[in-house]
């Protein structure tokens, strides 16, 4: 059985299109996206077990190297708890990162920027949730880096985010970005949200109750999938 | 009157950016020897049931250039119009598939299962699809799509019926080139526009 999702909310996320992010002037639909409730195709989806993930997965300090040399740069913990819009958490979801690495370079063949690659960083991990929505990822902070779009553009540090729930209607795609980093308002890419409080939930705080003495800094972000629909209850109200 | 409590807000989307495939597929971007073993990404497996298919296609931007930073992801139902973790879906059906643009040609190609027509708890009938889900560089949140098949009895499919101009229909209509093969193009704008989906 599965239970209808709540319609997206679409002034919750970016536009398809502003003019200051330049990639998006061509690859934004035009028509208006066709609007209609959920699917069994989207009601269902894949589901990953925790025994694909390994003990290095979430640690990418460590999982470049298998753990014999740490990446250079700033320690840091990134924390928090995956719910649904009912605050429930989402137990068994699937998250992948990537990012820069702490000079701001990515290990991938069409990145030119000349900040150097570390050799010990590689710049992916995933995990899977606990069954209170609950994940951690050690990594170290990501360098700013310049990108080809108006000139002298500067992504704020970041790390790329992709969530699966429970349902393929639940996929996400974001970014995280840091307390206090100056370039966060100055990213296009930032600005395609146009509603400042959506903004702020990506901003991940400083979280030192969760930081370690002598060892890493922490930040907290949490992350609210899309919703199924409280069906019983709906049909109770049907009924008053 | 029972106070229903607030809706918490989704998270917003964000683009995935062009090194999506560090994250998403290390595997076909050298970094292979990072996780033991790799997420699933096939969306059937040998003794699947059912016809396999190869279906074949590219993004395209409103200039008419092919994306070569795209990736997609489908899901879909078994041959019998069975989600996985349905009672009596096909164990060799995962139904979930995950595959990237050529970063030098920006073909994608994927095998999979066709599959068959679903049916809705309310009885509504589906003609066959596969759900696609597109994030890129300048794709500032994931766009929902889907993949119907040319050749199939796609008549009252509820979401196909729901498309005015039969035109913009066609967008949807995986085209058979023979053997097997299928072909679905993607265009983000222009004349040939698909139909993305909020859904």
């Amino acid at each position: 059985m599965t239970d209808r999702l709540i319609p997206r909310d679409r002034a919750s996320h970016p536009v398809l299109t502003i003019p200051e992010y330049r990639s998006s002037v061509r690859r934004a639909p035009t028509q208006p996206l066709l609007s209609m409730g959920s699917t069994p195709a989207e009601e269902h989806g894949p589901r990953f077990g925790h025994s694909l993930i390994g003990p290095l997965d979430n640690n990418l300090i460590l999982n470049w190297t298998r753990g014999d040399a740490p990446a250079l740069g700033e320690r840091i913990l990134i924390h928090g708890r995956i719910t649904d819009q009912h605050g429930r958490g989402v137990p068994d979801a699937l998250i992948e990162i990537w990012q820069a690495n702490g000079a701001g370079r990515y290990r991938h063949v069409k990145d030119g920027y000349h900040a150097p690659l570390d050799p010990n960083f590689g710049g992916c991990g995933r995990t899977i949730t606990d069954e209170t929505g609950g994940y951690s990822f050690m990594t170290i902070r990501p360098g700013a880096y310049p990108w080809p779009n108006r000139p002298n553009d500067w992504r704020p540090m970041h790390v790329h985010f992709s969530v699966f729930g429970h349902a393929f209607g639940q996929r996400l795609v974001t970014q995280m970005y840091f307390e206090g980093d100056p370039l966060i308002d100055r990213c296009p890419i930032v600005a395609t949200i146009q509603d400042r409080s959506q903004i702020d939930r990506l901003v991940a705080p400083l979280d030192m109750a969760a930081a370690k003495s002598m060892d890493y800094l922490a930040y907290k972000f949490d992350i609210v999938l899309r919703g199924k629909r409280q069906t019983r209850f709906e049909n109770r109200l049907e009924g008053l | 009157m029972t106070q229903t409590p607030p809706l918490l807000r989704e998270t917003p989307a964000q683009t995935s950016g062009p090194y999506l495939h560090i994250g998403c597929l290390p595997v076909t971007n050298g970094l292979s020897h990072v996780y033991d073993t790799p997420l699933p990404i096939e969306a059937a497996h040998a003794g699947a049931k059912g016809e396999w298919i190869t279906l074949q296609g590219s993004v395209f931007d409103g200039a008419g250039d092919v994306l070569l930073d795209a990736m997609l992801e489908s899901w879909q139902a078994d041959a019998a119009g069975l989600y996985p973790g349905q009672a009596g879906a096909d164990p060799a059906l995962s139904g979930f598939a995950r595959f990237a643009s050529d970063g030098e040609t920006g073909a994608f190609s994927m095998r999979t299962i066709k599959p068959g027509a679903t049916q809705g708890p309310d009885g509504a009938r589906y003609a066959p699809h596969l759900a696609l889900w597109i994030v890129a560089r300048g794709i500032t949140a994931g766009l929902n799509t889907r993949i119907y098949f040319a050749d199939a009895d796609n008549a009252d499919d509820p979401v196909l019926s729901q498309i005015a101009d039969p035109a913009r229909a066609q967008t949807l209509l995986a085209q058979p080139l023979g053997e097997g093969v299928y072909r679905f193009d993607i265009h983000l704008q222009g004349d040939n526009e698909t139909v993305f989906l909020d859904i």
